[in-house]
């Protein structure tokens, strides 16, 4: 069985960045991810990022990628696994995967989880119609494999997801009839939303699908208005022409590992969903196991990769690596904090809040 | 109704963040529709004249010293939110030139004719193609318009006329 000071599972900004922290400390780190290449949802995020100069605001998500794949890479006490996918955490310390068609045992001194969130469904009649897509999904079939997913689409969300696929489906060629969002005002980011109105798309709020037409494939949509409570208003409904329906309806934190690894979990709607209890070091209630990035919480990506960058400093100082760990720490916890002061963060002070107060 | 009801900024936003008169009329100047906080500061760090102003908070909104501001263009192409553009009211008689952010393919050609939108996706009138710079992959490109003085303000997205040819953009 090999063994590791450190093993990260999944290779997003929040993993990369636990990954290098830890290793650049001198610990040895071993990255588990389930895909062919690291990024996580980097590889398809085509437009540039905000944040700090630190985050690497300013660059595409793709180039991101690249720039901590390569960081990554010139560390000499580092091993990625790729094509692997995590399957149980027990308490002597293992860590079950599945790579190359073998069942592999990795022993992990620190475990780091940074398995990111997975998009929400939405009840409607015809919901499982073929041209239904998460929003990511067709983000992934056009900016990854460079498949259009259809000729026109009804973006549903108006959160920067929806906004910025939107955009992106515009600049692969694809017609994008409008985006409806149950709220009554826009949940992205402003300039993301000015970006698609200058281009012609329209914005609907209040407004959400009553149904999808079709028998074979999505032939049509039917949205209504709603009321205050997001119920549909009979009598406002209006057909919108169209062959795909992107559902961008918010991210649920992939949280599987950590349930069965014994971590306290705590549901925190603000968050995304059931996340583990976290201190601000992001160590879980089970001792060596961290936490980093949209599995800990769904915020933005350049928030993953300083929780990312706190759990592998956390990580690697658990096991007497990294002396610095308190300047350092500190460091990352003030830059988070100051990512997070602004109105748009109103929802995730909220939601940390509740997660302070559910520690024991 | 509100920028986060529309997607579009109020008059009342525009009018506010657009240079005073005395600026434009000195030649090209930046303009920053930049209206909500959000933790964003790559334009600070992209103008190397110090025209934008350090940012006490990272979600503060940027602060122009107009008088340091020649209008270069390097933050049009930096901000993440494509939300900087430069104008100048000096370019030539009635005519005035636009400077915006354009990640569309396929790019437009210097001496085309776009169709010039305004902040709805209306069309308002045309404009003449001057310039495309970053022209690199990943580069935000910058094309570089010439259009009746009257539309500088009310301006802020192109239709290149092939894509509909093309029949790629709806």
């Amino acid at each position: 069985m090999t063994a590791y000071d450190v093993v990260v599972v999944g290779g997003g900004p929040a993993g990369l960045c636990a990954a290098i922290t830890a290793a650049e400390y001198g610990a040895s780190t071993c990255l588990v991810d389930r895909q062919d290449s690291l990024g996580g949802q980097l590889v398809k995020q085509t437009h540039k990022f905000f944040g700090s100069k630190d985050e690497l605001a300013g660059t595409r998500g793709i180039e991101i990628a690249r720039v901590l794949s390569e960081r990554l890479a010139r560390l000499n006490n580092t091993t990625v696994l790729l094509e692997a996918t995590a399957l149980g955490y027990y308490s002597d310390n293992v860590l079950a995967v599945e790579h190359g068609g073998a069942f592999k045992k990795i022993q992990a001194s620190s475990l780091i989880v940074a398995t990111g969130a997975s998009e929400r469904m939405l009840a409607f009649p015809n919901n499982d119609l073929p041209g239904v897509y998460g929003a990511g999904a067709a983000q992934t079939l056009m900016n990854l494999h460079g498949v259009r997913p259809g000729k026109t689409v009804l973006m549903v969300g108006a959160g920067n997801i929806g906004l910025i696929v939107s955009y992106q489906l515009r600049q692969a060629g694809v017609s994008v009839a409008a985006v409806v969002e149950a709220a009554p005002v826009i949940g992205g980011y402003a300039v993301h939303a000015s970006k698609i109105r200058r281009i012609g798309i329209p914005v609907l709020t209040r407004h959400s699908v009553k149904e999808v037409l079709g028998r074979e494939a999505v032939e049509g949509v039917v949205v209504w208005r709603v009321d205050a409570s997001w119920q549909g208003i009979p009598g406002t409904e209006s057909l919108i022409d169209c062959d795909v329906v992107c559902l961008a309806t918010g991210l649920t934190p992939l949280v599987e590992i950590l349930w069965q690894a014994g971590c306290r979990m705590t549901r925190v709607p603000e968050l995304g969903g059931h996340v583990p209890v976290s201190d601000e070091n992001m160590q879980t209630t089970v001792p060596g196991v961290f936490v980093a990035g949209d599995a800990a919480g769904v915020e933005e990506a350049s928030a993953a990769m300083l929780t990312g960058r706190l759990a592998g400093l956390s990580a690697a100082h658990r096991l007497g690596f990294c002396p610095e760990y308190g300047p350092l720490s500190a460091r990352a916890r003030r830059g988070l904090a100051s990512l997070r002061t602004g109105p748009t963060s109103d929802k995730i002070r909220a939601g940390l809040q509740k997660l302070k107060e559910a520690l024991p | 109704m509100t920028l986060a009801e529309t997607g579009i900024p109020t008059a009342e936003q525009v009018e506010g963040c657009y240079p005073p008169a005395a600026v434009r009329a000195r030649g090209p100047v930046a303009v920053f529709e930049c209206f909500q906080r959000i933790p964003c500061d790559p334009c600070y760090w992209a103008c190397p004249r110090g025209a934008v102003l350090e940012f006490q908070d990272i979600n503060d909104l940027p602060v122009v010293d107009w008088t340091k501001c020649n209008g270069c263009g390097l933050c049009v192409a930096r901000c993440p939110g494509l939300a900087v553009f430069v104008v100048d009211e000096t370019y030539a008689p009635g005519e005035g030139l636009l400077k915006l952010p354009h990640e569309f393919l396929p790019l437009p050609e210097e001496g085309e004719i776009v169709d010039a939108l305004d902040r709805g996706g209306s069309k308002v009138g045309q404009a003449r193609v001057v310039r495309v710079v970053g022209k690199r992959r990943g580069d935000t490109p910058v094309v570089w318009i010439a259009l009746d003085k009257n539309l500088l303000r009310d301006v802020r997205a192109i239709r290149v006329r092939r894509e509909e040819a093309g029949g790629l953009c709806g």
